[in-house]
């Protein structure tokens, strides 16, 4: 009887750790000659949306540079590869041409605030639990098919959770005044 | 943060400083001294995004945070309106006084009824605020942001500054809220623009 309840309180706390090294293995890898991807996401767009960022890490593990020169995606019309700065407080936005260049040995993160690739003229909103399916375009290793993880509005590292979307329903936190 | 106020604020402190001299060495009384001050925003009146037209006028004794973005965003106008409208919601019936205003740099592409329908993702409270290219430009520039169309391969993108503007009940420049700027720092410059306690 006891040993019964100590298998269950061990398996309540192992559980969780269980699901969490799921998360990790469940990255995804895309590989084409000397390019890996890893782990492509994009986020939910708020309704009416137009464009979307999508986002991923970039290696080559080639020994010549390497250039993404553009793409395609399912969800939208046009696709560009972009880098995004801030300049004195001036979100600066440029279309890259002919594109991002990976030096050998390098990994390219493209995440918010810094490259990513556009998905311009959406056909639909980007929905959790909608994962589409796209193409990177690389200069010598040619066409790859990626598949896009979709992460909650807001987020900013794949699993942060994002931000609560205003019209949820669903339950939030309230700020407590204190005076 | 932005070169414009950066450039002002040097103004006004040398300016401040002739000011100071001259009183020292008694060249004028200082009744007479004239106030210096940086001077970020100045009176407007845009359309709004469900068809009302909105004057600066109707939000004196009110705090307001503007700022500037376009729909065709990816990153920094989404992220921003989705923050500002959890603070809102967050600082709860407080934040009923506060006027949060977006205003639109790409009014080619952003009508009111695409607007409307982008903003009805976010607090109920933010207005949408739209003009032609001169009533935009007269607007951005009284506040020293910048924007920019860029071309791309498929159309353009815009260049624009991200900050938020923070602006007292009497119309007066009080702070900017920066992109990536911690949630709590966001929330402690709302606080202290609504006079809430903490």
């Amino acid at each position: 009887m006891r040993s019964r309840l100590i298998i269950a309180v061990l398996a309540l706390v192992l559980l969780p750790a269980g699901a969490h090294a799921q998360q990790q293995t469940s990255v995804k890898e895309f590989t084409i000659g000397p390019i890996k991807i890893t782990q492509p996401w994009t986020r939910v767009t708020p309704d009416a949306s137009t464009v979307a960022g999508g986002f991923m890490k970039i290696t080559n593990t080639g020994t010549v540079p390497e250039t993404l020169t553009g793409g395609s995606a399912l969800i939208s019309h046009r696709f560009e590869v972009h880098e995004m700065v801030m300049d004195q407080g001036v979100m600066k936005m440029r279309e890259l041409r002919p594109g991002l260049v990976i030096k050998p040995g390098e990994t390219i993160t493209l995440r918010p605030g810094s490259y990513h690739v556009m998905f311009i003229d959406l056909k639909q909103q980007i929905k959790l639990g909608q994962p589409f399916k796209g193409t990177l375009v690389f200069a010598k290793a040619g066409t790859l098919e990626i598949e896009y993880a979709i992460e909650p509005f807001g987020t900013r590292v794949p699993g942060d959770g994002g931000q609560p979307m205003p019209k949820s329903t669903e339950p939030q936190q309230h700020h407590k005044k204190t005076n | 943060v932005l070169r414009g106020i950066r450039i002002a604020a040097w103004g006004a402190i040398l300016a401040g400083i002739v000011v100071f001299a001259l009183f020292k060495l008694r060249m004028v009384p200082s009744d007479r001294l004239p106030r210096v001050e940086i001077a970020v925003g100045a009176p407007f009146e845009l359309a709004t995004h469900d068809g009302r037209r909105l004057s600066s006028k109707e939000l004196e004794g009110r705090p307001f945070a503007l700022f500037f973005g376009f729909t065709n965003c990816p990153d920094v106008c989404p992220t921003t309106l989705l923050e500002m409208s959890n603070h809102m919601k967050a600082l709860g019936p407080a934040a009923d006084r506060l006027r949060v205003l977006f205003v639109t740099i790409d009014p080619e592409r952003d009508t009111p009824a695409h607007l409307k329908a982008y903003l009805a993702n976010f607090d109920d409270r933010i207005v949408g605020l739209i003009g032609t290219p001169e009533e935009i430009r007269k607007v951005a520039k009284s506040y020293y942001a910048t924007y920019e169309k860029i071309p791309t391969s498929t159309g353009y993108t815009m260049n624009h500054t991200a900050s938020v503007f923070l602006m007292g009940p009497d119309g007066r420049f009080r702070g900017t809220i920066n992109y990536q700027e911690p949630e709590a720092d966001q929330r402690a410059k709302l606080k202290r623009l609504l006079g809430v306690v903490n």
